[in-house]
């Protein structure tokens, strides 16, 4: 490949998880949540729509396997919290919101990528308006850098370096069709 | 001595039966001589070429709203001359709404003598029925007939009394005067804003029945009936109405009519339609009283025209300001700018082949001056004709010339018209009245 | 309740809303609304029913719009509706009580409105006593219009909260046999209604005495060119062949105007022939549903036991309403994205 034709280096596409490392990586995260909480008493695993919310489903389902029982789930929508969409004039389509009582609980908030961070701070936000939790954890599949805000994950399923020219994507069985986390490289960053 | 030679254009003079390739030629204002090759021993003469046009008498409107004095913001007599003038016009009968009404002699003298300082063309008044056009009292027509007006008429407000109105109508007739009316019942159509019927409806505007000038027409022609005097409808507009002034003319009844260009061509459906019945508006430059109907009246119409149960096509030339349009529907002032697109319009009827154009030329010449005896004064004498010794007034068509509606470019104040970007098939190219050239659309 | 349980089953994570079908910047009527659209805005009112729900009902997705109601017209509900349905989406709202006895001249309506958004109004939330004003105020501004009804012409945002709120439990309205009783001419809602229903695929029928419904609503009453420029309708004056197998009653609203202006011999009369009653009402569907877009005049129009009864929806779209609305201004408040956007490449 000759590293100079950018019009190369954009088409590229290289995978940074396979479907076994994200089955081991969401296992290795599950583990670390009930940990870090102690069991699962008081504990909901609320997933951030969209992906956030099937990594949440996984979650639970892991939990499962080695405590013998569910945590609660949640589902949470954050296009009306987010500050970022309407610099261009464009609105999300919201997705549906369903939440257990979040009241002194100990919040695990689930996304796929961690990025810029507001799609985090949106969801801390919105989760005021359902109740006050004790605490609120963030655990995340994919860390790729570039804060904007004072924000870290509790747990990170793996850290990847990238340039804020890149797109990182993670496909799931549930919506793509096979579990896959890709990374698409954009070019040298100005 | 001024000459001025039309040469060789088809003259149509229905009033006298010509139709044909000929010469009028025009002396002091006068018509001299009509006839082949006429022009030709004219030695000293302008000239106008019409080879390829056709020559006719100059049109005669017996509804123009000049709206001086009162609304010069909307038009004055010189704009609303100038105005008829461009539409083929050179005669127009102004129509008394005006502030001060036309309802005394000193009123209309004043008119006359500001149509004398700035009218292009011949103007003659209608006075009032009733003082203040209110419908209580009756105007003084014996010192209107004597000051010179045509007819009477409390313009766009119908005499609502029957007895008043049989007054009316039994006191005009020792000045042989006709009482016009525009006639719908102010009960049946209160807060109407538009025909009633579906696209009203689909507006969720308050209609205007069709019924509401039909009981009205019915009225009137007993009235009529009852008192011998003559008896004007004007701006007929149903089926109904047609088929009452139908059979009122073959019972004798002293009764004429007319009827606008635009009732003779747009449907109610312009309101709130252009192309599509997807997308609705609320087009105030449609809204017109009496309301634009539906297509079978509008076939009613043309037939009647057509056989002469309407006398006369007449403007009603309705001018109002943009503020009075750009508006609310239900506040929109009612009218259309006609004068200027009038005779273009209604040659669609020619086009389309429900009318020949000489019928067409008789209705907006010697129909109207017939409807009204308007040749009856000295001054007057040959209105609506080519005779010798008529007056010079003569109008040159282009029958099939496309122009496209622009009322921005409307010689009328009154900018107010739902054809504007429509393209219509024949133009008044000259109009010359009393032998003076006052529209020339190529010069 | 079965319904309310399935209903959450298919739209637990990730239903087929999409907003990108969306073409308004007005909404003046649902006459040039398209099927999609109207479905969208219903499922995108479901989401705003779950903000609606919330312990703190507001979130900021429209913070930094401005949204003025324009009320020419006295109105509690739809007025306090709109404003709640902006708050709650974070918006600025303003009200402005304009009387059009103090502005009689046209260019006013078009100078308030050039006025408001001069001041950076994003929408102007209309309601006025004469048919097609906000057609005139859309064609001088380019500030969103939204009719909150215009004389007996039109009350889009209230057929759109019948619409979700029958679809809520009715689900498909096709071939769902929905009748409005009273005074149909001069009705806006019924109009608005009659055009949401139609484009849904209900079997819409229209019922009062003679002299309140409007003429032209028959197809024979139309040339052949215009057959479809109003919806097809079923026109009945005996309210008992009417009521036969509704799924859903509307009662209109009667205004005792009707009565001085001689439509009516009297409210009595009325109520006897045309009153929405439990006896009547057993020849319509044993679940039928029982609506009124307020505010009703119980014993009129509406027995009290019906309007109370636990067929009765009323207050239910009273609720609706408000997320009706904040659907609304959520479409119009702004250029709606096809695709999620998600942390992973978000900008």
């Amino acid at each position: 490949m000759n590293k100079s034709d950018t019009q190369n280096l954009i088409q590229q596409e290289e995978t940074v998880l396979d479907a076994e490392a994200i089955g081991r990586t969401l296992t290795r995260l599950a583990h670390e949540i009930v940990e870090a909480n102690a069991g699962i008493q008081d504990l909901v695993i609320i997933g951030i729509q969209t992906r956030g919310t099937t990594l949440a489903d996984r979650i639970g389902t892991a939990i499962e396997h080695f405590e013998g029982s569910t945590p609660q789930i949640g589902y949470l929508d954050v296009t009306m919290h987010r500050d970022d969409f309407d610099r261009d004039g464009l609105r999300g389509t919201p997705l549906p919101t369903e939440l257990p009582s979040i009241e002194s609980k100990n919040v695990v908030l689930v996304d796929d990528v961690l990025y810029t961070g507001r799609t985090i701070r949106a969801a801390m936000d919105a989760l005021n308006d359902y109740g006050r939790p004790r605490e609120i954890r963030l655990a995340v599949l994919i860390d790729r850098g570039h804060r904007e805000l004072p924000i870290r994950a509790d747990m990170v399923g793996k850290n990847i370096p990238t340039s804020r020219n890149d797109t990182v994507r993670l496909n799931l069985q549930e919506h793509d069709g096979s579990d896959a986390a890709l990374i698409r490289y954009g070019g040298q960053e100005k | 001595m001024s000459t001025l030679a039309i040469h060789n254009g088809r003259v149509i003079d229905p009033a006298l039966g010509w139709d044909g390739i000929a010469d009028v030629v025009i002396v002091d204002g006068k018509i001299a001589r009509v006839g082949p090759n006429e022009g030709d021993m004219v030695v000293e003469a302008d000239r106008i070429d019409a080879t390829g046009l056709v020559v006719s008498p100059g049109f005669i409107d017996l509804q123009t709203h000049l709206r001086e004095p009162g609304y010069k913001y909307q038009e004055t007599i010189n704009s609303g001359t100038l105005a008829a003038a461009r539409g083929g016009f050179t005669t127009v009968c102004a129509m008394p709404g005006t502030i001060p009404p036309m309802d005394s002699k000193s009123a209309v003298e004043s008119v006359l003598r500001e149509a004398e300082e700035s009218a292009l063309i011949r103007v003659l008044p209608i006075g009032c029925i009733t003082i203040g056009r209110n419908g209580e009292r009756l105007a003084p027509a014996g010192e209107l007939n004597s000051s010179g007006v045509v007819a009477l008429t409390d313009d766009g407000k119908a005499v609502a009394d029957p007895n008043l109105m049989r007054h009316a109508l039994q006191y005009s007739t020792q000045f042989n005067l006709p009482v016009a009316q525009h006639p719908e019942d102010p009960s049946l159509v209160k807060g109407g804003q538009m025909h009633e019927g579906w696209v009203a409806t689909r507006l969720g505007l308050r209609g205007r029945p069709a019924s509401g000038e039909a009981t009205m027409v019915a009225r009137d022609i007993a009235l009529a009936e009852l008192t011998g005097a003559h008896l004007h409808i004007c701006n007929i507009s149903t089926a109904s109405s047609v088929g009452l002034v139908r059979a009122a003319k073959e019972r004798d009844v002293n009764i004429t009519t007319s009827v606008t260009p635009h009732h003779l061509n747009l449907t109610h459906e312009l309101v709130a339609f252009n192309d599509s019945y997807e997308q609705i508006g609320y087009k105030t430059n449609a809204k017109v009283e009496p309301p634009l109907r539906e297509e079978k009246d509008i076939e009613s119409l043309i037939n009647a025209l057509a056989d002469g149960v309407i006398d006369a096509i007449a403007t009603d030339h309705s001018p109002v300001s943009a503020m009075e349009k750009d508006i609310e529907f239900d506040l929109a002032t009612p009218g259309i700018s006609s004068l200027e697109t009038a005779f273009g319009l209604s040659m669609n009827l020619v086009h389309e082949g429900h009318l020949d154009i000489s019928t067409l030329i008789h209705r907006m010449t010697i129909g109207p001056v017939r409807a009204w005896n308007l040749d009856k004064r000295e001054s007057n004498i040959g209105l609506g004709t080519l005779m010798p010794g008529a007056v010079g007034d003569v109008v040159v068509i282009d029958p099939n010339l496309e122009w496209t509606v622009d009322s921005e470019s409307f010689a009328s104040l009154g900018k107010n018209t739902p054809l504007n970007g429509r393209t219509l098939k024949g133009l008044v190219i000259k109009t010359i009245f009393s032998g003076n050239i006052v529209n020339d659309f190529l010069g | 309740m079965t319904i309310e349980s399935n209903r959450k089953q298919i739209d637990k994570k990730n239903d087929a809303l999409s907003l990108n079908q969306w073409n308004h910047h007005n909404v003046l009527d649902l006459d040039d609304f398209s099927h999609t659209e109207i479905v969208t805005v219903l499922s995108l009112a479901e989401r705003m029913r779950e903000i609606l729900d919330r312990r703190i009902p507001r979130v900021p997705a429209l913070r930094g719009y401005t949204i003025v109601n324009l009320f020419f017209e006295p109105s509690t509900r739809t007025r306090a509706s709109f404003e709640l349905a902006g708050k709650m989406l974070g918006a600025d709202v303003i009200s402005v009580s304009a009387s059009t006895s103090s502005i009689q001249k046209g260019e006013s309506l078009i100078d308030t409105v050039r006025t408001l958004r001069a001041m950076r109004a994003d929408a102007i939330i209309m309601r006025h006593e004469m048919a097609g004003a906000p057609y005139l105020a859309a064609s001088h501004t380019d500030a969103s219009i939204i009719n909150a009804g215009d004389g007996a012409h039109a009350h889009p945002t209230q057929a759109l909260l019948d619409l979700y709120t029958m679809k809520r439990h009715v689900g498909d309205l096709k071939n769902k046999k929905v009748v409005m009783v009273g005074d149909i001419a001069h009705s806006r809602v019924a109009r608005s209604d009659l055009w949401g229903l139609s484009k849904m695929g209900a079997h819409v029928v229209l019922c009062g005495p003679p002299t309140l419904l409007p003429r032209g609503l028959g197809v024979s009453e139309r040339p052949e060119h215009a057959k479809n420029a109003l919806p097809s309708v079923q026109i009945e004056t005996d309210i008992d062949k009417a009521l036969r197998d509704a799924h859903v009653v509307m009662a209109l609203r009667l205004q005792s105007e009707r009565q001085e202006n001689g439509l009516l011999p009297s409210l009595r009369e009325y109520a006897e022939n045309y009153q929405v009653t439990s006896t009547r009402l057993i020849k319509a569907q044993p679940d039928y549903l029982l609506m009124h877009p307020g505010p009703k005049n119980e014993g009129i129009e509406i027995a009290s036991d019906v309007a109370r009864g636990d067929r009765s929806i009323i207050e239910e779209q009273v609720t609706n309403g408000v997320a009706v609305r904040m659907a609304l201004l959520y479409l119009l408040s702004g250029r709606v994205e096809s695709t999620q956007i998600s942390e992973g490449n978000a900008p």
